[in-house]
């Protein structure tokens, strides 16, 4: 009898550790690196991740699917086949060669303005003590809120006079001058990451004999690569996504990506419908060319994306975009 | 003295392509613009193009009542999305970069006509939001004035949590910033994860909150989707509204967007000032 109970006892005890061993795997010992905690975690960004890039999947699979896969409801998200076709008619329709140059033309140039321009100013602010810098700091802050439709009108009529719409210059020449699309928050990331630059590497290089211009481009730029590349590629992003005021500038003399994407259907109509005539074949327009059409609008970004990702990324939050 | 030349090149810029384009446009609002094939001509009418938006504009008033609703609805789910998601890929998990990568990767796409077509072709809504007839429950239940906002905010749920990419980087940033020290000494009191997030998280990203709103407001009304810049731009080249109204109706929109900011940093700091006043 007296047996029995103490193998109970010792039954007891065992379930017991296991029991806080288990316990202490699923909770953890701080609270967030348990099992249960990590699981929910796990499953909650994979399921936000999904419901985030749902529009893309969603794009792009319909973007392969023929028109007799587009009307089976059985095919949800993997087509039958892959076709092809949707995708010459979208490249047709957009002009892609040309286009892509137009768009490069007007992203390319201005980013790279801007990421000089906004890198010497942002050097100004983080660096130098003069008088109203604070004012011309805020002033420079305040632009960010101003919205662009205020300042479009009196700038059409500008670039007009000059005889610039049209060409990309109206996106360049504020760019070169430290202005353009969002350029505040650009001089912002680089005054933030050039004040975390310490003081005593302009000093030392002030000894050897150095002025000021010599240590920005010798010292100062070349370890603010990753600054550079983050602000080019937002700026590129930016641009090349531009719409609303590229077609008041650009007019009709040139056109971007995401421009013709805008007058899809009419260009289809014209391209496909008229030239056909009478047949039918394959002459109407449908959504899986037209999302054939928005993936190769997207597509020079995501390539761009995948191999600059790990700047976008990592550095973006070294450089620290944000006041203190 | 090099401080000035090195932001020269921003002086001069602000001075051509903003303060000019600012009085200029000021200017323009109070007159009746007639572009000539001589050049501009304008007629001073006083307040004319600002009481006809308010007044005699049938779509102007409706379209900024929209966007004010939009803005209130938006502004806290962006931000609160964008914390959570902060917060998330802020913890030691495996493939970090990944998930960061799908989180940042609207940012490239969000350009107006990409996200139209998304959203006239559907794509823009979870299914499931529409299967168990969640819009139908809410039309159903809810006052026109508020529910056709709410309704539209879920039609386009996945697009304005599109628009979050920058603000989770702000946040990623943000509690980079924050001391580990800190919260190894509140683990080893004994303190749980929610205590952690609500006393020493929150409180020391309380900045980045600010600055997220703004740029969501920011993000917010300049965006091309937005039908008031729409309007904007329709009046633009409208024969008997022209150049002089468009800029009235964006000085009247600009005035609404700074009441907005204003509004948002007056509240955010509230507290601190009545902490200041009591001592």
């Amino acid at each position: 009898m007296k047996l029995v109970h103490e193998t109970n006892r010792f039954v007891l005890k065992k379930v017991n550790t296991t029991g806080t061993r288990v316990k202490k795997a699923l909770l953890g010992l701080q609270g967030n690196d348990g099992l249960i905690f990590k699981t929910f975690i796990y499953a909650l960004l994979i399921s936000v991740g999904f419901i985030y890039l749902y529009p893309i999947l969603y794009m792009v699979s319909n973007s392969f699917k023929s028109l007799s896969d587009l009307l089976d409801p059985t095919v949800l998200w993997i087509p039958k086949e892959l076709y092809i076709e949707n995708f010459v008619k979208a490249w047709h329709v957009l002009e892609f060669p040309k286009t892509f140059m137009t768009s490069l033309l007007n992203s390319v140039l201005p980013a790279l303005a801007q990421m000089v321009s906004c890198a010497i100013v942002g050097f100004g602010f983080a660096r130098f003590r003069f008088p109203g810098k604070n004012i011309l700091f805020g002033l420079m802050l305040l632009t960010f809120i101003i919205p662009t439709q205020i300042v479009m009108i009196p700038m059409f009529l500008m670039f007009e006079q000059y005889g610039m719409l049209g060409t990309p210059l109206p996106f360049i020449i504020p760019a070169i001058f430290a202005g353009g699309i969002k350029s505040a928050l650009f001089i912002l990331i680089y005054t933030q990451f050039f004040r975390s630059i310490p003081p005593v590497l302009d000093e030392s290089a002030q000894l050897d004999g150095a002025n000021y211009f010599t240590i920005f481009f010798r010292i100062i730029l070349p370890i603010s690569i990753p600054a550079l590349v983050v602000v080019f590629l937002f700026s590129l992003v930016w641009h090349w996504n531009e719409t609303y005021t590229a077609s008041l500038y650009l007019g009709d003399s040139m056109s971007t990506l995401p421009l013709k994407l805008k007058e899809f259907n009419d260009s289809f109509r014209v391209l496909y419908s008229s030239s056909s005539g009478g047949e039918s074949s394959g002459a109407d327009i449908n959504e899986s060319i037209k999302f054939a059409g928005t993936v190769l609008v997207i597509l020079p970004l995501l390539v761009l994306y995948m191999f600059a990702q790990r700047w976008f990324v990592e550095v973006l939050d070294k450089t620290g975009i944000t006041g203190e | 003295m090099t401080g000035y030349l090195f932001i020269l090149p921003w002086l001069i810029g602000f001075l051509l392509f903003m303060a000019y384009p600012i009085f200029y446009s000021l200017f323009m609002s109070f007159n009746k613009v007639y572009i000539t094939a001589s050049g501009i001509k304008t007629t001073f009418l006083e307040w004319e193009n600002y009481k006809f938006a308010f007044l005699s504009d049938p779509h102007f008033v409706e379209e900024l009542v929209m966007f004010l609703k939009s803005v209130v609805l938006l502004i806290p789910i962006v931000v609160v999305f964008s914390l959570i998601v902060a917060l998330m890929i802020n913890q030691p998990i495996k493939m970090k970069g990944f998930f960061r990568a799908i989180f940042f990767l609207p940012v490239i796409i969000t350009s107006g006509e990409v996200v139209n077509e998304l959203f006239a072709q559907g794509a823009a809504t979870i299914p499931i939001i529409e299967r168990y007839g969640i819009i139908d429950f809410l039309q159903a239940n809810l006052s026109p004035t508020w529910g056709k906002p709410i309704v539209s905010v879920i039609e386009q749920l996945i697009i304005i949590l599109w628009y979050s990419g920058v603000q989770i980087l702000i946040f990623l940033a943000g509690l980079q910033k924050v001391n580990k020290q800190i919260y190894e000494a509140a683990a080893i009191d004994g303190a749980s994860p929610w205590e952690i997030f609500w006393k020493i998280t929150l409180p020391s990203i309380k900045p980045f909150i600010l600055v997220n709103i703004i740029y969501t407001t920011v993000d917010l009304s300049t965006n091309s989707l937005n039908n008031v810049i729409v309007l904007i731009k329709e009046n633009m080249f409208k024969v008997e509204t022209g150049f002089g109204y468009a800029t009235a109706l964006s000085w009247i929109y600009f005035m609404v967007i700074f009441i907005i900011l204003l509004l948002s940093i007056f509240f955010f700091t509230r507290k601190e000032r009545l902490e200041f006043k009591k001592s």
